[in-house]
């Protein structure tokens, strides 16, 4: 495999040399500090396909813990083109453009309403997308001229939801959850979801978008949503989503 | 705190000061207007009364709705319940709360001799539960006596959030043993929405742990177990924020709960909770917090979570003097004062650690005696553990060198994941790494003059006396109306919680209030 080039798609990590594939992992075990210890972290680290693993640091923690970090020689191979990702289908728009969308195609405001349903008291997200302070140094929802935005806020009940949306006429709805202890966030979203195929037909439903760091961007589908935004999403790219989706149906 | 670091001008803080007590003035006003239904569950808890029916709904609850379904809130419980103890209704409170909420109670606001005697009756009462604060506190004192105080300053506080309590003990134990000084509890999310208090022991709660009397009970005789063995007195925090303030403050104070989290504005900018509801709520909590010796933390960290850390620095200092008057009007005195502030301003812009230590170091100035509540940064953790680990790094030493009280612990997986066992025992690692190379570092840190932490700290206090100029003339109310603190909107008519607040008729009596003020 020395022959690796840029276009090649099968690669292996990349310590400080093509190929070497070298990585770093840490992890603890339930055992006290010994040299028998470091050689069950030696085990565990072949046993992820690290060979030859170097234990580089070990150290007790707490009573009958230990914490390693191992550098070593994966084996495993990487074929980037088997890789699977949803990629952004839709063309990000500044505010500028989205408004003019907006305007054009719908001759009204767009309504969007925002909330962390459930337990989930985390609106970090929901407002760094809604607030007009926004994120990453891009304007919120608020800021859009053609958007009307409903931050429904923290703790927001699946029916309170679905009420608002109905009364509201919403567009879309923007569902922040961050909680994901025992899986809240999935369950709630299933319910989220739920509700409206209920309280809506398919046709005038608002479009769902469930956002969050922990979420799969690939689970839409299953969590019976439009659209999952992950880690790192910026205001921009959700109203870009809102505007490609709603602004095209609108116009077919 | 010797010479001033920062050349502030007295004239300039004296001036802060008196527009903070402008401000906040009118607040007291309204607060000592009316009350609401947790202050008086607080009293019913404090004169005994716990447990919860079969439903889990606490008896302070039945007998409080009882109540107020019969003659209103605005003459506060202790008459009618009184009332109806000497007119032989129930021979005691718990009785009377199972009476009552199956309907067989009849209460009355008494009038002339028979309200004198329901007073009386009442203060005995509740007066009981008092002592019993006021036995804890001594307890505390012996207990730091017998086993010793925390090492050093600042204190190390390290937090624990299962949802079990039975999880959260060994973790907290565990976490004493590495060194931490102070353990908090997270509660479960939604638990500041609750508008009564969880019974018993608990083991379930997302992300984090419901604040209970039983789960404060366990939690404490845990830590004193840990204190007996590591010879040094172990602290522990919750969380007296939300619709039951009050009636949380009673409790930790009843199981010796060394500091709670209480803001005198948090539950109205970040839960959106009534205005008037959260001021009446907030005196009467810090009245029981002053009583028992109990330390606040105050939440300005927040506001930097979500406006910007450099833009939105005074409203911190405003907020912290806010706190401050407010406290104090409560009777607790300045060893009592966790002012928050936090580490948040974005890594990427220029000298933003000197912009750090000129915040932090201003916050020390101006609160010379408070032991000041130092949070680590949490909105510019992006997951990258290694950045995360050495900008931890930065905010230790930036605590070392301004003298903060109490530091909470950060953590490199912020936002990654509840922390590992290792990465509780890294950031201690951290933490003990700076003081131990760098505690005394503040003794030679002498800014410049004329440099750019001296004279941003008094560009923050001069756009603090704008702004506390402002609310004053606007009041404090309009202006939490029109988002001045950490960007929320929140009107005084809006929020939760408006219904459980009651302005107070002229017979309004309440012996817990008359007992915390009269000793004030």
């Amino acid at each position: 495999m020395t022959t690796e080039s840029p276009e090649r798609t099968i690669v292996r990590p990349y310590g400080d040399t093509t190929g070497d594939g070298m990585v770093q992992v840490s992890f603890t075990l339930p055992v006290p500090h010994s040299k028998r210890a470091e050689g069950a972290a030696q085990q565990l680290a072949n046993k992820m396909g690290i060979d030859p693993a170097m234990v580089v640091h070990a150290k007790p923690m707490g009573e009958g813990f230990t914490f390693f970090v191992v550098y070593g020689r994966v084996n495993h191979l990487v074929d980037v083109d088997a890789v699977e990702v949803v990629e952004r289908d839709f063309p990000l728009l500044t505010p500028k453009e989205a408004n003019a969308a907006i305007k054009r195609a719908l001759r009204r405001r767009l309504v969007v309403l925002g909330a962390c349903i459930g337990t989930d008291a985390h609106t970090v997200g929901i407002d760094a997308i809604l607030n007009i302070k926004g994120f990453a140094g891009e304007k919120g929802l608020e800021y859009y001229r053609e958007i009307k935005v409903g931050n429904l806020g923290a703790q927001v009940s699946v029916p309170q939801l679905v009420e608002r949306a109905v009364a509201e006429e919403a567009d879309a709805v923007l569902v922040s959850q961050v909680v994901t202890q025992r899986d809240a966030h999935l369950l709630n979203t299933r319910e989220m979801a739920a509700a409206f195929r209920e309280a809506f037909p398919e046709e005038r439903r608002p479009l769902l978008v469930v956002g969050g760091p922990r979420f799969d961007e690939a689970m839409a589908d299953e969590l019976g949503v439009d659209r999952i935004f992950g880690r790192g999403t910026t205001p921009a790219e959700v109203a870009s989503f809102l505007v490609h989706r709603l602004v095209g149906r609108s116009a077919s | 705190m010797s010479a001033s670091k920062l050349d502030l001008d007295p004239v300039t803080v004296r001036k802060a000061r008196s527009l903070a007590r402008r401000a906040g003035r009118p607040i007291v006003k309204l607060a000592r207007q009316h009350t609401t239904v947790s202050v008086e569950r607080a009293t019913l808890r404090l004169a005994g009364l716990g447990g919860a029916d079969g439903e889990g709904t606490p008896w302070v609850n039945r007998l409080a709705d009882a109540v107020r379904a019969d003659v209103g809130l605005e003459h506060g419980l202790a008459l009618p319940v009184w009332d109806a103890l000497l007119r032989g209704e129930a021979e005691d409170l718990a009785t009377l709360a199972q009476k009552a909420s199956a309907g067989s109670v009849r209460f009355a606001v008494p009038e002339g001799a028979r309200a004198r005697r329901a007073r009386s009756a009442s203060r005995r009462s509740v007066g009981a539960g008092i002592r019993r604060i006021d036995q804890r506190r001594r307890e505390r004192d012996r207990l730091i006596t017998r086993h010793g105080d925390a090492p050093r300053q600042p204190w190390i506080y390290l937090i624990v959030a299962t949802g079990d309590i039975y999880e959260d003990i060994p973790q907290a134990q565990a976490a004493a043993r590495e060194g931490a000084d102070v353990i908090a509890v997270i509660r479960s999310t939604g638990q500041s929405l609750l508008d009564f208090v969880p019974e018993g022991a608990t083991r379930e709660g997302f992300a984090g742990t419901y604040a209970t009397q039983e789960n404060f009970r366990l939690m404490r005789a845990a830590l004193d177990e840990s204190g007996k063995e590591l010879g040094r007195y172990v602290r522990l925090t919750n969380y007296a924020s939300g619709l039951c303030m009050p009636e949380i403050a009673a409790l930790a104070g009843l199981e010796r709960l060394d500091m709670m989290l209480n803001d005198s504005m948090y539950g109205i900018l970040f839960r959106d909770i009534n205005p008037v509801r959260t001021f009446v709520d907030q005196r009467f909590s810090r009245q029981v917090h002053a009583r028992a010796g109990i330390i606040i933390n105050t939440g300005e960290d927040n506001y930097l979570t979500t406006a910007d850390a450099v833009e939105a620095a005074h409203t911190v200092t405003t907020s912290q003097l806010l706190n401050e008057y407010f406290a104090k009007e409560a009777g607790l005195e300045d060893w009592q004062l966790g002012l928050g502030h936090a580490f948040e301003i974005d890594p990427a812009v220029p000298e933003s650690f000197r912009l750090e230590l000129a915040h932090a170091l201003l916050a020390r100035e101006l609160f010379p005696k408070a032991p000041l509540k130092w949070m680590p940064p949490t909105r510019h953790m992006t997951g990258d553990v290694f950045r995360g680990y050495l900008l931890d790094g930065f905010f230790n030493l930036a605590g070392a060198m301004t003298g903060q009280g109490i530091l909470l612990v950060g953590m490199m997986t912020e936002a990654v994941v509840t922390p590992w066992i290792s990465d509780r025992d890294l950031a201690l690692q951290n933490v003990r790494y700076v003081l131990d190379a760098a505690g005394g570092l503040r003794e030679d840190f002498h800014p410049a003059p004329e440099g750019l932490i001296a004279t941003r700290a008094r560009q923050v206090l001069g756009e603090t006396v704008e702004l506390l100029d402002r609310i004053a003339d606007e009041g404090l109310l309009d202006a939490i109306a029109d988002g001045t603190f950490g960007l929320m909107r929140r009107p005084a008519d809006g929020g939760k919680g408006l219904d459980g607040v009651a302005r107070k008729a002229t017979e309004y009596y309440n012996p817990a209030t008359d007992l915390l003020e009269d000793e004030q």
